[in-house]
């Protein structure tokens, strides 16, 4: 017996729906896209997905819907946000602490309940009032960072609400693109158990869930009813299939056992090709890089940053990848808004030694954290031998310290004065510029606050990221974030790279998918052939 | 006999206790921790303390082991972190899953090695023994996981016999050991399972056997004019004890030891849990996956020594 089944009604009217749409008279075929996902298990589904971005991708956008919605249309450049369950957004003009959001009408969660500013604010209430039946502080975990910056949330009319952020935050609106709202219905008729919930979890998305076998599948099924049919699933089913092992996944894929894989490893690539298999490839806003610890030695000395820049030969690593990464100038990539025309380090090792003479550290000793494996670590050892090998050609001495994804994130979180490393290699996801560049460098966010692990302290940054955050003309907005991360690259205040590329190999039985650039991707157009 | 069991019983206690202690160290002294995979990647420090707090993970270690403990008392194994569900159902669903194909790989072994031990020690010094030997030789050696990979590339993927990873086409929930469709999905993960235990017991009953077909009972046994087939027959009665011993030993390691073939196999059973439990710092599953196995290990090697009396009246249990 399956744990949890959709309510037959739902089945018999994404049955109605698909008689309708001409298979009824004819042999009903199912078709169904079984995807293979790098997590180790089934990402939470109840709306506050775990396992990084990937939960996200798949157990997020899918079922869910947030006040906003990235753009997976295009791979020709970086995705950005678009309206998702509200219409527009404003600041009020009388009120740079207040933003405005018009809900779309008409919208239903999958079990038939209405979204309108009621279910809005009781979502809110979800993470952000520990006194509401429905608090969970799972959600508060998962998505409690991103209403971290609400005051609180009036209703203006049954599709009007006014959030007042706490002080002035231009790039709010990003944030709500990450925030799921879920059936305030389901949960209430669950008794505000979200154990329950998750036997019946229902959203707004353009899947509905069907069922799942802990561990093992997320059966979703194609919501016909989306409120926006150009991204109503052109497939019946979706299969989710947590594969870790990137072998397995390749061996799954040549054995017709499912029809898309995430990341296949480089190795297997040519072998996949070879069986007919598209790889599919598009830069996003991936950054696999070594965060310098900036408040010791020998860090905090800009010339030994740059040392290890210039010391790096990211064409080499590229090469060893077969070609499924580009080189880093920097923590975003070129086609995002805020990247400018900084400083770029070329791959130099007489200069880097030139550097670390006039610092006085050679050999430079420095101790690095590293994982084995994790989301977005790529192949984390081989690449990062090659780092080692590279830095301690110009006169480091790099000591690498190996431990899992779990305890590299704890590392993370304690921030680099919490811990005896010089600097980690850690992917962050730059996905915009919250991420990327206000959270990353300014100083008040190192921890405990996330993320700025390395305790940068610029006070120029500070004061433009101070400028950037209340000024509400995208324009002139994106022109300070543009320059303060200009700054932060002069500064070296990192050791980029290479960016992923993000491979992903699909059957030759299914067309329609359009690669985003972004960490998010929109399975819907997908076609599965017979 | 039956004071006996209830004796060992009794010292099985302390054992689980034992086992619990140094497994819950053991995860503490590992960094990381269990709501770490549950934060959003842009999480900060308050938000996993707050996290850390609503799971009652602020508390002293032996305060976190004690409530722990008294719940396990009360038949109750809690909740896993990462997945919010009791891990009890979680432990006994992946153990029925582990057990089937532990059961097969061990009976088919088991029954080989019978019958390659009892060749090879008639025929020993033979070419047919040197062969047997070398099986067994690479049965024991060969690391698991490696010949996993090797299956799935012959037979999964340059082959197509053979479904390279799952337990069964809709999952585990509707598998069904009968249905060629659902079987063939355990085929591979039985062979690699079967293989290492193939060889152990091939090598006790060869060396076991060789020996009893010396002693000189076996001589007064020919000398009597008994046919070779029932010379054999007592000879091997002799072994059985020894033989079984190594069966449940076998079993026990088959039960809790799979982790490198179920995780290549992406079979649900107990190593897959337990992969995943150590992965995500799951103490809750962890726990309470560890402890329901050594009871069960505990239980089957009390089994296999009650079994030896029964075999053999000479050993005796009281």
């Amino acid at each position: 017996m399956k744990s949890s089944r959709m309510p037959g009604v739902f089945k018999a009217a994404a049955f109605a729906a698909l008689a309708s749409a001409g298979f009824a008279g004819s042999a009903f075929a199912e078709s169904v896209l079984r995807v293979a996902m790098t997590a180790a298990d089934i990402p939470d589904f109840t709306g506050a997905p775990d396992q990084g971005y990937e939960g996200y991708r798949f157990a997020g956008y899918t079922l869910y819907d947030g006040l906003a919605l990235w753009d997976l249309s295009s791979s020709d450049k970086a995705a950005d946000i678009m309206p998702g369950l509200a219409t527009s957004w404003e600041i009020d003009p009388a009120n740079n602490k207040r933003w405005i959001y018009h809900l779309r009408e008409g919208v239903k969660y999958h079990d038939g309940c209405d979204w309108n500013a009621d279910s809005a604010i009781w979502n809110f209430a979800r993470v952000m009032d520990p006194t509401a039946p429905q608090f969970n502080p799972r959600h508060v975990g998962g998505m409690g960072t991103y209403t971290a910056q609400i005051e609180s949330i009036d209703k203006v009319d049954d599709y009007t609400i006014a959030i007042n952020t706490k002080a002035p935050s231009s790039l709010f609106p990003y944030e709500m693109a990450m925030y799921y709202m879920i059936s305030d219905c389901a949960v209430t008729a669950a008794g505000n158990d979200y154990v329950k919930y998750g036997a019946h979890p229902s959203g707004t998305g353009p899947y509905m869930f069907d069922s799942v076998t802990p561990h093992e599948r997320l059966e979703l099924v194609k919501n016909p009813n989306y409120w926006n049919p150009d991204r109503i699933p052109k497939h019946d089913r979706l299969v989710l299939l947590p594969m870790p092992e990137a072998s397995t996944r390749a061996a799954a894929l040549l054995s017709g056992q499912v029809d898309f894989v995430e990341a296949p490893s480089p190795d297997t690539i040519p072998r996949l090709k070879s069986a007919g298999m598209q790889i599919i490839t598009v830069p996003y806003p991936h950054n696999w890089d070594y965060m310098f610890r900036m408040d010791v030695p020998p860090f905090n000395d800009l010339r030994v940053r740059q040392a290890a820049n210039y010391a790096v030969n990211r064409q080499d690593m590229v090469d060893m990848l077969q070609g499924v990464a580009t080189a880093a100038d920097q923590t975003l990539i070129p086609s995002q808004k805020w990247y400018g025309n900084p400083v770029k380090y070329e791959y130099d090792p007489e200069k880097a030694k030139a550097l670390l003479t006039e610092a006085g550290c050679i050999p430079c000793v420095i101790k690095v954290g590293i994982s084995t494996s994790g989301s977005g670590q790529m192949q984390p050892l081989p690449m990062n031998e090659l780092v080692k090998e590279q830095l301690d050609e110009a006169g480091f001495q790099v000591e690498l310290i190996p431990m899992d994804w779990n305890a590299l994130i704890g590392v993370f979180l304690a921030g680099a004065d919490g811990t005896e490393y010089n600097a980690i290699n850690f992917s962050m996801a730059p996905i915009d510029a919250v991420q990327g560049v206000l959270k990353k460098w300014m100083s008040g966010n190192a921890s405990p606050n996330c993320c700025n692990w390395g305790v940068y302290n610029n006070p120029e940054v500070d004061a433009l990221g101070e400028q950037a955050i209340a000024e509400f003309d995208p324009v002139k907005r994106d022109a300070l974030l543009t320059k303060m991360n200009e700054t932060v690259v002069a500064d070296a205040s990192e050791l980029y790279i290479v960016h992923d590329l993000n491979p992903r190999a699909l059957s030759p039985k299914l067309s329609g998918f359009v690669q985003a650039q972004s960490w998010f991707q929109d399975l819907t157009p997908i076609v599965v052939a017979p | 006999m039956w004071l006996y069991a209830l004796r060992r019983l009794v010292l099985t206690l302390p054992i689980l206790f034992g086992v619990t202690v140094i497994c819950f160290a053991l995860v503490q002294i590992a960094p990381g921790d269990p709501i770490q995979n549950l934060l959003s990647p842009t999480a900060s420090q308050e938000d996993a303390d707050r996290l850390r707090a609503a799971y009652g993970l602020d508390q002293p270690l032996p305060i976190q082991y004690f409530i722990w403990i008294a719940k396990v008392l009360r038949g109750d194994l809690g909740m896993s972190i990462a997945n919010n569900a009791p891990v009890a159902t979680e432990v006994f669903r992946a153990f029925g899953n582990t057990i089937t194909i532990a059961l097969i790989s061990v009976a088919l072994a088991f029954v080989l090695s019978m019958i390659l031990g009892v060749i090879a020690a008639y025929r020993s010094g033979s070419i047919v023994d040197k062969l047997i030997t070398a099986v067994a030789v690479f049965g024991i050696s060969v690391p698991t996981f490696w010949l996993g990979v090797v299956l799935v590339i012959v037979f999964a993927v340059n082959m197509f016999w053979l479904p390279a990873t799952g337990m069964g086409a809709s999952g585990s929930e509707t598998f069904n050991y009968f249905n060629w469709e659902d079987f063939k999905f355990a085929i591979m993960p039985i062979i690699a399972l079967a293989l290492p235990p193939l060889g152990i017991m091939t090598r006790t009953t060869r060396a076991s056997l060789a020996e009893i077909l010396n002693q000189d009972f076996v001589q007064t046994l020919r000398a009597k004019g008994l046919s070779e087939t029932a010379v054999m027959f007592h000879a091997v009665r002799n072994i059985m004890p020894q033989a079984v011993a190594m069966l449940g030993l076998q079993l026990g390691y088959l039960i809790g030891g799979s982790v490198l073939v179920e995780t290549v196999f992406t079979w649900p059973g107990t190593g897959f849990l337990l992969n995943k439990a150590i992965l995500t710092r799951d103490i809750p599953l962890l726990q309470g996956t560890i402890l329901v196995l050594a009871t069960v290990f505990v239980l089957i090697n009390l089994v296999v020594d009650l079994a030896q009396s029964v075999i053999d009246p000479r050993i005796k249990r009281a």
